[in-house]
This record gives C-alpha cells, sequence and structure tokens, in this order.
C-alpha cells in the first residue's frame, strides 16, 4: 500500500545532471544562430522539405483528424491511470524473462545503467537515439565509469563525433550541411577513406563501414521506447536506418530506459500511434523498421533485457493539471518543423535537449519553470505546433499558462509587472485610458516614428517604424459625429 | 440589425479607420452600430504575458459592458481570440463561476468582421470598390484559433477593381506575437523580415488582414523599408467606395 | 521518516499517485472511429513498397525459385531459416540453414532468403514475426539482400488489421523498404545498416 503524503510530493528534475538547462536564457542563445545564415538556411531548407513531405502523407489519411483524436485521448486515458498501468506493465516484462528498475531521476538511473554495463563486463555500448539518455546526460555519466558509449543513428554520430549538441529531436544534426559532415567524418572518424566525398549516399556508407565491426562485438546496447504496452510487456522502437535493429537484435544484453509516459494500455492502440507517428514525423507512410519485443526470447536476440522506468521530474509535469497534456508527446517532431521561431533560431536556442515548442513547454515543466524562465515567452503563439500535434497537445495553452507560473514565481515587483498592473488599473477606467490615450498622441518624446524608444521597446523599433498616433482616435471620431 | 461594436483598444487608439471603416460598412449594409463608451481592452496582452490575475478586471469590465448585446463585433481576430478562448478560462482561474457562465455566453455572441458579413449577415458582395492589386495576410489567430477560412479571401474577390494575390508561405507567423515582439526582438524580426520578402514578391500594393496588430507590425517593417507597400485592414477595403475610397498614407 | 528507506518504485509510484491526487478524473472515453478495415489493393501494395525503393516480383508459387534465381548472382550464399519450403530456393545457390550460424558467417552471405507474417497494402510494409519461415531476426538484419517471400493472403489493407493478425509475445520486425536515413540535408539515402536491398516476391 502507497501512501503519497509519506513518500513526498512530485519533484522536478534534479540540476547539475542531465540535459535540461541551459547556460543562457533563449534571447541571447537565438541572436548567435539567428547570425549564422549557414545555419538559417540549413533550417529552412530541412524544415520546408519535412513540412511538404509530412502534408502529403497525411492528406492520403482519410482519417487523419480522427486518429489524432484517438491519439490525444489514449494518452490522458494513460495519463490517468499511470501508476497502474506501469505496474501492469513491469508485471507483463517480468512474466516475459526481463528485469524492471524504477528511476526516481537522473542520477539515479545513470546508477542503474552503469550499474547494469558493469555487471556484464562490458566497457563499451552501443546506442540507438534516445532522448531520455539524453535527456539524463548517460553517455558522459558512462563516461565517467570510463565506459564508451558509440551513439549509432547516423545523425547522432555526426553530433558525437563532431563534439556538438543535437538541435532537432529527429534529425539532431539538422543543422548541418554535408560539406560539414564530410569535414567531421575526415576530421574524427577512424579509419575513413581520406577520399570521401560529400555525396550523401557516400557518406552513409562511410558511416555503416565505420559501426559494423562495433555492433557485432560489443556486447551491451542502450535504447529508448517509442512505446511500451502494459497489458503485453511489449517494447516498440521505431527507427529507419537498421542501426536500432542492430542494437536490439546483436547484444547479449538490451538495456532499454524510457520515461514513464511512454507506456501505452493496449496492444491494440500501437494501431493508432503506428499510424500517427510516421506521418507526422518523418512523412513517411511508415519508417523503414519498427521493432516490437516481449521480454527475452530464447534463442533470438538479447538474454538478458532490462527496463529502466525513469521519472525525473515527470511526476511534477502530471501534477499541473494543465500542463500534464505535454507529457502525451511521441516525440514527432511536427511541431519544430512548423514552428515559425524553430526555423529561425534554432534547436540549440532552447538550451535543452528538448527544442522547439515541445520543449518550451515540456523542459519548463520537468526543472521547474524558474530554471528555464525565457522558454515558455519563445512563442508568438501562432498556434502551427497544436495543429500540427499527432495527439493533439494545445502547445500554446500550456506556454500561455506557464508564462503565469513564471511571473507567480518571481518574488519580487518587475518593472513588467509594475507596467501591466499599472496598465490594467488605467484599462478599467475609462477616464484615465482616454488620458492616456491623449498622452500617447502628444509624445513625441521618442522622436520621429519612435525611433529613439528606450529599452525594451527598443527593440521593436530596431527593425520597425511605430506609426504616428491618429489624430483622432475612435472614441473621439464617434463622439463628434 | 443592432450591432454592438467591440473597437478593441489597439484600433481606437493606434488604428481608428479600422473602426470606423467598421461602422460605415455595416450602416452601409443596413445595420445599426452602437458603441458602448465604457468598453476598454479584453486583456490579452495580460494574460498572454502572463499575468491573467490582472485581467481579471478588464475581463469582468468586457462581460458587464458586452452582455446587453446580442451581436458583437470586432475587426480584430486577435481580440475575438481572446475573448472566446480565453476569458472564460480566466474567469475560472480566478474561481467566479458566475462570471465564467456569463464570459462564455459573450463569447458565443462575438463575432470577428468576416465572420459577421458571412455567417451572420450572410453578405460575400458587400459592394466595395478598390481598384488595387491586393494580398491577403491569415493572421494566426483568425487563421488557426478562429478558423476564419476562405471568408476573408471570399470577400475580398467580390470587391471591384480588386487584384487579389496569393500571399507565398501565407500561413506563416508575421513575428508579432504580442510581448514577443519586444522580448525575442531579433527573432521576431527575422519572421517579419520574410513575412515582407513575401510581400514584395507578390507585387502587391496593398498588403490587408483583419487584426490590426499584425497590420501594425508588418507596416512597421514596410515603412521602415520604405518599399511604397500600404497596409491597410480589410475593412476598409470592405467600406470602400468610388464615392468614399479608403485614403491613407 | 527516519530509519525507512524508501526503494525507488516506491518513490516513483508514490509521486505519480500524488500527481494525480485531488483531481476528479473522469474516465477518458477513446474515440475509435477512424478506419480498421479498408478494401485490399495488391496493386496498391506493390505501388508503395516500390515507392520505397523494393523491388516487387509477382509471380506463381511454383516460379519462386526462378526468380530468385534471376535476383541473386549464380554461386552465391544465402542464409535460410530452418522452416523455409525448401522448393523456394533454386539450385544456383549455396544455402545456409540456420542451426545457430555465427554472425560472422551471416553477415558474409550474399542474401537472405525468408517467408512473411503479415503485410500492409496501405503503408508497403511487410512484417516478420521469427516463425520457423522467417527465423532469427538476425537473419535478416546483417546480410546486404533481403529477399521476402509473401503470399496473398497474408496481406491486409490497413494498420489495425496487422496488429489484430499479429502476436504480440513474438519478436516482430516491421520492414517499410530497405535501410534508410533523411540524416543528411533531409535526402533519403538507402542503405545505412540493414540490408540494401529489400525484394519482395508476391505469390498468389
Ligand atoms: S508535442 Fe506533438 S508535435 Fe511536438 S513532438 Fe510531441 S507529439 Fe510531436
Amino acid at each position: 500500500m502507497n501512501r503519497p503524503t509519506f513518500l513526498g510530493m512530485p519533484a522536478t528534475a534534479p540540476p547539475g545532471v542531465g540535459h535540461l538547462r541551459g547556460d543562457e536564457s533563449f534571447p541571447a542563445a537565438a541572436r548567435r544562430s539567428l547570425a549564422d545564415p549557414q545555419l538559417r538556411r540549413n533550417l529552412r531548407h530541412a524544415t520546408t522539405t519535412i513540412r511538404a513531405k509530412s502534408a502529403g502523407v497525411i492528406a492520403e489519411s482519410p482519417d487523419w483528424e480522427q486518429l489524432r483524436a484517438a491519439g490525444a485521448a489514449i494518452k490522458a486515458d494513460t495519463l490517468n491511470r499511470l501508476p497502474e498501468l506501469l505496474e501492469q506493465l513491469e508485471a507483463k516484462v517480468i512474466e516475459a524473462g526481463g528485469v524492471v528498475h524504477w528511476a526516481a531521476d537522473a542520477v539515479q538511473a545513470n546508477q542503474i545503467v552503469t550499474d547494469l554495463v558493469r555487471a556484464a563486463g562490458a566497457d563499451r555500448v552501443i546506442k540507438v537515439k534516445s532522448m531520455a539518455t539524453q535527456e539524463i546526460g548517460l553517455n558522459e555519466a558512462l563516461h565517467a565509469a570510463g565506459v564508451t558509449a558509440v551513439e549509432t543513428d547516423l545523425a547522432e554520430l555526426i553530433v558525437q563525433l563532431g563534439d556538438d549538441r543535437p538541435s532537432h529531436i529527429l534529425v539532431p544534426a539538422i543543422h548541418r550541411n554535408r560539406a560539414e559532415i564530410r569535414e567531421i567524418f575526415l576530421r574524427e572518424m577512424p579509419g575513413v577513406d581520406p577520399a570521401l566525398t560529400a555525396d550523401p549516399s557516400a557518406l552513409a556508407a562511410a558511416a555503416r563501414r565505420y559501426l559494423r565491426e562495433t555492433f557485432l562485438s560489443t556486447p551491451v546496447a542502450v535504447s529508448g521506447a517509442n512505446f511500451a504496452v502494459a497489458e503485453t510487456g511489449t517494447l516498440a522502437v521505431v527507427e529507419s536506418e537498421g542501426n536500432g535493429r542492430m542494437c536490439l537484435t546483436l547484444p547479449r544484453t538490451l538495456i532499454t530506459l524510457m520515461g514513464v509516459e511512454k507506456v501505452v494500455p493496449t496492444w491494440r492502440d500501437l494501431e493508432v500511434f503506428l499510424q500517427l507517428l510516421p506521418r507526422a514525423s518523418t512523412g513517411e507512410r511508415m519508417n523503414p523498421y519498427t521493432s516490437m519485443w516481449t521480454g527475452v526470447t530464447p534463442g533470438d536476440g538479447p538474454q538478458a533485457f532490462h527496463l529502466v522506468l525513469l521519472d525525473n521530474g515527470r511526476g511534477a509535469v502530471l501534477a499541473d493539471e494543465v500542463g500534464r497534456q505535454a507529457l502525451r508527446c511521441i516525440r514527432c517532431s511536427a511541431c519544430l518543423n512548423v514552428c515559425p521561431v524553430y526555423e529561425r533560431a534554432g534547436g540549440h536556442a532552447y538550451g535543452s535537449v528538448y527544442p522547439g515548442p515541445i520543449g518550451a513547454v515540456l523542459s519548463p515543466q520537468l526543472t521547474g519553470v524558474d530554471d528555464n524562465a525565457s522558454l515558455p515567452y519563445a512563442s508568438t503563439l501562432c498556434g502551427a505546433c497544436y495543429d500540427a500535434c499527432p495527439v493533439q497537445i494545445n502547445i500554446p495553452e500550456v506556454l500561455v499558462h506557464l508564462r503565469a507560473e513564471a511571473v507567480d514565481a518571481r518574488r519580487r515587483p518587475t518593472a513588467e509587472s509594475i507596467a501591466m498592473a499599472a496598465a490594467a488599473y488605467t484599462m478599467d477606467h475609462p477616464r484615465l485610458y482616454e488620458a492616456a490615450q491623449r498622452a500617447s498622441r502628444l509624445s513625441r518624446v521618442a522622436g520621429r516614428r519612435g525611433r529613439g524608444l528606450p529599452p525594451p521597446l527598443n527593440g521593436w523599433t530596431a527593425s520597425r517604424d511605430l506609426p504616428d498616433p491618429p489624430t483622432e482616435t475612435f472614441r473621439e471620431w464617434w463622439a463628434a459625429r | 440589425m443592432r450591432i454592438a461594436l467591440f473597437v478593441t483598444c489597439l484600433a481606437d487608439t493606434m488604428f481608428p479607420q479600422a473602426a470606423t471603416a467598421t461602422v460605415r460598412l455595416l450602416e452601409r449594409l443596413g445595420h445599426e452600430v452602437v458603441f458602448p463608451p465604457d468598453q476598454t481592452c479584453c486583456g490579452q496582452m495580460h494574460i498572454n504575458t502572463g499575468y491573467p490575475s490582472d485581467a481579471v478586471p478588464l475581463v469582468r469590465r468586457h462581460v458587464r459592458v458586452f452582455d446587453p448585446y446580442d451581436v458583437i463585433v470586432a475587426p480584430s481576430g486577435s481580440c475575438v481570440g481572446a475573448v472566446r478562448h480565453q476569458h472564460a478560462t480566466v474567469a475560472r482561474r480566478a474561481g467566479d463561476a458566475s462570471l465564467t457562465s456569463r464570459a462564455e455566453s459573450v463569447a458565443a455572441r462575438t463575432y470577428e468582421l468576416s465572420e459577421l458579413l458571412v455567417d451572420v449577415l450572410g453578405v460575400t458582395d458587400v459592394g466595395a470598390y478598390f481598384p488595387h492589386r491586393v494580398t491577403y495576410h491569415p493572421t494566426c489567430h483568425s487563421l488557426r484559433m478562429l478558423r476564419v477560412g476562405d471568408r476573408p479571401p471570399t470577400l475580398l474577390r467580390a470587391v471591384r477593381g480588386l487584384d487579389l494575390v496569393e500571399l507565398p508561405a501565407q500561413e506563416q507567423c508575421c513575428g508579432f506575437g504580442g510581448t514577443f515582439a519586444v522580448k525575442n526582438a531579433e527573432t521576431s524580426t527575422a519572421m517579419l523580415a520574410d513575412k515582407m520578402r513575401h510581400v514584395l514578391s507578390t507585387g502587391a500594393d496593398v498588403c490587408t488582414a483583419s487584426d490590426a496588430s499584425c497590420l501594425l507590425h508588418i507596416g512597421g517593417g514596410l515603412s521602415r523599408l520604405r518599399t511604397g507597400v500600404r497596409t491597410v485592414h480589410l475593412a476598409e477595403i470592405l467600406a470602400s467606395t468610388e464615392h468614399e475610397p479608403a485614403v491613407r498614407g | 521518516m527516519v530509519g525507512r528507506a524508501v526503494s525507488a518504485r516506491d518513490l516513483v509510484l508514490g509521486r505519480l499517485r500524488a500527481a494525480l491526487a485531488g483531481g476528479a478524473h473522469t474516465p477518458v472515453e477513446v474515440p475509435r472511429d477512424y478506419r480498421h478495415e479498408g478494401t485490399l489493393d495488391l496493386d496498391q501494395l506493390v505501388e508503395r513498397l516500390t515507392d520505397y525503393r523494393a523491388h516487387v516480383h509477382r509471380v506463381a508459387e511454383a516460379a519462386v525459385a526462378d526468380t530468385i534465381a534471376d535476383i541473386l548472382p549464380a554461386g552465391g550464399t544465402v542464409v535460410v531459416p530452418p522452416g523455409l519450403p525448401p522448393a523456394w530456393l533454386p539450385p544456383t545457390v549455396t544455402a545456409l540453414s540456420d542451426d545457430g550460424l555465427d554472425n560472422a558467417r551471416i553477415g558474409a552471405a550474399d542474401a537472405v532468403v525468408t517467408g512473411a507474417a503479415v503485410a500492409v497494402a496501405e503503408t508497403g510494409t511487410v512484417v516478420l514475426d521469427g516463425s520457423p519461415d522467417q527465423g532469427r531476426r538476425v537473419l535478416s538484419l546483417l546480410p546486404d539482400r533481403h529477399v521476402c517471400v509473401l503470399r496473398a493472403d497474408q496481406v491486409v489493407a490497413t494498420v489495425p488489421e496487422a496488429l489484430a493478425r499479429l502476436t504480440p509475445q513474438r519478436p516482430l520486425t516491421w520492414i517499410s523498404g530497405p535501410s534508410a536515413t533523411s540524416d543528411i540535408e533531409l535526402i533519403r539515402v538507402e542503405g545505412v545498416h540493414g540490408p540494401r536491398k529489400l525484394h519482395v516476391i508476391l505469390v498468389p
């Protein structure tokens, strides 16, 4: 019998470990990306391409909206029943020969995985792309324990070899073009052919040669999971390159780390997500490979299977009735691809491993809004993300909700809060409001077209004129009629 | 029909021509327009910037001022969006159940101009004349919060003399976003630059939209670059006739 | 709570329960009015497999061996799962039946020939479930070429129909075209780590 109050309230992800917090605010980090024309071209090209592909295959699905509604409802139902579904999943995985571990935060999860790798006697692991392992900084933790983690997804490999940070959920090296990737390979890939060209298929072939021996000789793999079925204990990994199949098939030991929200209630629920995910994500009718496994299959694949269930702040997100919907996310990245802010600022500006609109609502909730206070404001609330999201997460609603939290979290009044209160007071007193209107017309202090405004309003007038206030307000016109 | 005008604080103060045009247009179509003078601001800026508590008195005022009217119109998709999708939430957050239900009721009677014309008044040809090459920017809140869809272009296509040219990548935000334009000025500017590039590529001499805020933003950028392209509110175009052309700029 | 070590399991579950406490949760009804079945169209399967660069051959079952002989170089080695119908293999190739072959031998083979469990026409997908004619997962992973023999009665129109036919407890591999990546400038490149060529032989 669990006693929730005794066991403590939901906690946010601890600082000092993992990658949920940036070193600087969004506007400061975005400034650097905006100043990089090559990055902007790469981003625009990539997001435009993927938007068009995705729109094409979504248009082919006559029941897309019904699938979205079903996907949203399945996830909402899951979140309502999360504890019992996790217990069911645990029982089914154990029944099928797996071992289940629970990690309250990144520190515990890193420790569990490190201990398992050590117990398997390995000093190297192969990894298939997983947001959760990046979130907790697993590679760094393994490195500190003397274990090399080899990223096997092509884009992750590019990022790892380039000593870089991922900038997109699905295409982590979206900020790099082929010439840059060729340079990274020539510089960092052991045994690479010096005659390597920048042709994408030559670059992919170089990665194939480089990784093949590693796949065959590494005894432990670490993966994430896209879905885990409580009813059957089945795990699913969706991928393209076959590196996932290699990791899930060849090693003796498989360690899968997943956020607790990745569970779905029934086998049948996969019929919804296997249609939503590839079309929203890569813009394919189906991704090249999906692997599903339940515990251990004697004689086929890893004979030791460990599932690590990670909280790391998810309980805190779940506790927020408005913000909770962010936990429905299936990491398709459609919201990034349609986001005009992401397209210009790039993924690094968001500081966390979760970039784009979903990052702007998820990271501040996982860490507590104090630690990612600029992210809820990194949006114009244009709503393109909400329309694109295959599980109907109302991202603008959560952003606005988190802005209120960010304001409430500040203990002292700020210039902004004083101005907001004053504006509200004025707006609630029509006489004052009319006086303010007259004052704005008289004010020429700002100089011609507002170019002399003080900070932060000069942010506006650096590139835009303010119109001259009209000679007559509407209410003056109306009164004079 | 008797129609209450929700002028919006921005149009009242900075873009009165959108509001006067709304009045002229509706009166020309034979309707009575009333202007409840106690109205001020819908509180959208407060809500979207993180100050929903400061918005509570403004929501209360808005509901009190407009509750007596059966049909309410605003020449702004964004402010109608706030009334329709945010007022009840703010009231609920403040724990005021009666305000919540009254806010929902007012919201159901509030229309953006193109919605009022097409859905309530049933007109698509308002008898306007506007001999210009025009491109239309479907502002985000009209497009996605209100789903006004093709109502504005349908109205524009019926305007005599008007040559409507499609805006490339029209569904992309202009980068305004209220305080976003100030808090994230560089990103906002980059978005605006692309929007202006698309506007200029159409060869239009007028860019129109149904939101004063976005028009001020796009217009501010076009003016800084001295492009000669004017921003004109949808209401101004629809109010324009041979005898009373929309004169501006 | 001095003296009582809380297990991570209790801590996580306790936190999640605490997070949900208080809110009244009306049970969520999942609307399932999306399509469950579609009209089966084998041409659609062929078109969608081809669209993702799989090679499709439609032949009578008796002609499977000849088709494979055309696909594979004479004298090549082919990995075969233990339950593969022997009649499918042409005499021109050397068959390595899987009796626990090591990875090096599997990887060095020119191709693997398998059957299939299910295929989805709308998405151009073949699913393997480890049955005797499909074998261990590694067989269809390491060789550079995968030849998959599919019977028309194994094809369904939609994803929901496919899931209904599959057994969750078996290791499942869903394959839609050859291995591919779009990680470089969103340009699709076939063949990264899995088989670089996929042939589907569709028999009535
Ligand atoms: S929030 Fe929605 S659109 Fe964005 S990654 Fe998650 S599921 Fe995809």
